[in-house]
């Protein structure tokens, strides 16, 4: 088993920098990541996309070349298509990779894994035809594809206009935009407009997308209550309030879009200490200034830490870098402090926009309360209804629900339902989000075959209570 | 479900040739699978073991899970993080497996 001094797993823009900024200072570095060439979502096949949709993305996407090369010439031990499933306590990172598990251990351990889209539950979201907005923006970015029929938009949020606009520009039917961020968020976000124009740009690209839209005449709406998809077996339609008016729309595809949010899948198998982020509507891990985790051997960077964007993510990624060197003994306290400047000083201003498109595209308070029929658990089909009925039974916390309903126990482990299980339980107890919890996530953090488990060598696992025994050994086969 | 845009490049899209429950069908070399089905229109993609309820890709990006398929044998492989190859062998997952009935790579 190869032992390297850092490993970061994530190949988005703050893992590539992350790991260049370790490489760079002469550690040995190696970066996992689960997609077969680096980018990340964000830069999703940078390297190999469609001559036809490079003018579509636009230079924001193609800037994730500056990256991928940069990659392409370092010192960076570089694994692709590699699905980590598990960390032991000592480091040692077993994952899959051509239906084969491997291991290499680390000495630091960086995360870079970035962000998810927050789950959208609404009657009808597991009808075929529902899509997130990001995975719409995938197909152009992997496949050059777009929607055959006919498209609404449903939620809010700077991707949700980025993708109207990209859609459109590739010739896509889009039938209208419903708007579900209440109104008087825009009253409140002014307060934070100030800062927000000290952000590099974002306010005139924001403007930008809305105007291109309008020009487009895709129709505008705006609800305050959950829209209802239509369709048995695959969307036919929406319906929703707009002014008090029920409107009815005729699509074949509905795309959701309420933000993004850390994708925590892999900080809470590590049992890292998290905080529920009031702003964000969201839990993210606690760090220190400089990325750190409350595991001294784990830093964090990029999305994964708690949205920023894709430019802070690049500059999160120089700063946990640095850490990592810090905490091994290749910088002094001084020397790092001199070297974070730069990357600091960029993140900060990347950071200006935050309040302002926070609060201007708050997630409505319906997507954390939906109705008794919506299903919340999308894997084990289980609805709203049934994780309040289980809340008036006495559970207190998800992982009782778990027990009585499987939910968060299908495929996805939890990664759909997790969000919204907690907020849900947390309404019906009277009790907070913190106190409520979250799933205990445990390894396999992806699924893996049996076979290449079982040929797999089998450390003490980080996601497992820790066994009493004082002289076990952690490197037994 | 998708349509391919057009370029003005298209020699450089390497197409090559699928099998859907038995069915050739184009796609193009190392795009998702996921989305080679979505541009054949295979929607429903699958129907779930708990109540057979129809159901197609909504992430794309590895965390739904909902774009399960078998590829060449192997049951439940996520279509959007498995790149097309030529000639690979797919089926659509209908319901729950009962018992006695194996997955190809046991046949």
């Amino acid at each position: 088993m190869s032992t390297f001094d850092v490993v970061v797993i994530g190949a988005g823009p703050s893992g590539i920098t992350a790991a260049l900024t370790a490489a760079n200072r002469g550690l040995r570095t190696a970066l996992i990541d689960e997609q077969l060439s680096p980018g990340g979502q964000i830069y999703r096949n940078v390297d190999a996309v469609d001559n036809g949709m490079q003018t579509i993305l636009g230079p924001e996407y193609l800037h994730g070349r500056t990256l991928t090369t940069r990659l392409q010439h370092s010192t960076v031990t570089r694994i692709q298509g590699a699905s980590v499933w598990q960390i032991s306590d000592d480091l040692e990172i077993a994952y899959l990779q051509a239906g084969v598990s491997k291991t290499l251990s680390a000495r630091h351990l960086i995360l870079a894994t970035g962000a998810m889209e927050r789950p959208s539950p609404m009657p009808g979201w597991t009808l075929p035809g529902v899509m997130n907005a990001g995975a719409a923006q995938i197909m152009m970015k992997t496949a050059a594809a777009v929607p055959s029929g006919d498209v609404v938009l449903v939620g809010d949020g700077p991707l949700l206009l980025l993708v109207g606009k990209q859609l459109l520009d590739a010739g896509a039917s889009i039938k209208g935009l419903i708007q579900t961020s209440p109104i008087a968020q825009a009253g409140k976000a002014m307060r934070h407009l100030p800062k927000a124009l000290l952000a590099p740009g974002y306010l005139i690209k924001g403007l930008r997308l809305l105007t291109h839209l309008r020009a487009g005449r895709v129709p505008f709406f705006r609800t305050d209550e959950a829209v209802n998809i239509l369709g048995s077996d695959r969307v036919r339609g929406v319906s929703f309030i707009h002014k008090g008016q029920r409107i009815e729309l005729t699509v074949d595809t509905v795309l959701l879009h309420h933000g993004v949010i850390p994708n925590v899948q892999i900080t809470r198998m590590l049992r890292l200490e998290h905080r529920w982020d009031v702003d964000q509507q969201t839990w993210k891990p606690c760090c220190d200034g400089h990325g750190r985790s409350s595991n001294p051997s784990i830093t964090i960077c990029g999305d994964g830490a708690g949205i920023a964007g894709a430019l802070a993510a690049e500059a999160s990624g120089a700063i946990a870098g640095l850490d990592a060197c810090f905490a091994l003994g290749n910088l002094s306290e001084g020397e790092r402090q001199k070297l974070v400047r730069r990357p600091a000083r960029a993140h900060r201003r990347q950071l200006r926009i935050r309040p302002f498109l926070d609060t201007l595209y708050r997630a409505p308070e319906w997507l954390s309360a939906p109705l008794d029929e919506t299903v919340v658990c999308r894997c084990e089909e289980v609805t709203a209804g049934q994780i309040r009925e289980m809340a008036r039974l006495g559970c207190k916390g998800p992982n009782q629900t778990k027990f009585f309903s499987r939910s968060g126990m299908g495929p996805c482990q939890g990664r759909m339902c997790g969000l919204t299980v907690s907020s849900i339980l947390a309404a019906e107890n009277g009790v907070s989000i913190e106190e409520t919890g979250y799933y205990r996530i445990r390894p396999p953090l992806k699924p893996i075959p049996l076979l290449a488990l079982s040929q797999a060598r089998v450390a003490r696992s980080a996601g497992t209570e820790r066994n009493s025994q004082p002289n076990e050994d952690p490197t037994h086969e | 479900m998708f349509k391919l845009i057009e370029s003005d490049a298209p020699q450089r899209r390497r197409i090559c040739e699928i099998f859907v429950d038995g069915e050739p069908c184009q796609a193009m070399i190392g795009e998702p699978l996921a989305a080679a089905l979505l541009k054949a229109n295979c929607v429903p993609m699958r129907y779930t073991p708990v109540s057979g309820a129809p159901r197609a890709p909504l992430c794309m990006m590895g965390v739904c899970f909902e774009c399960l398929v078998e590829v060449d044998g192997t049951p439940n492989v996520q279509a959007c993080a498995t790149p097309v190859r030529e000639g690979m062998h797919v089926r659509l997952i209908h319901g729950a497996r009962s018992i006695g009935q194996l997955g190809g790579a046991a046949q």
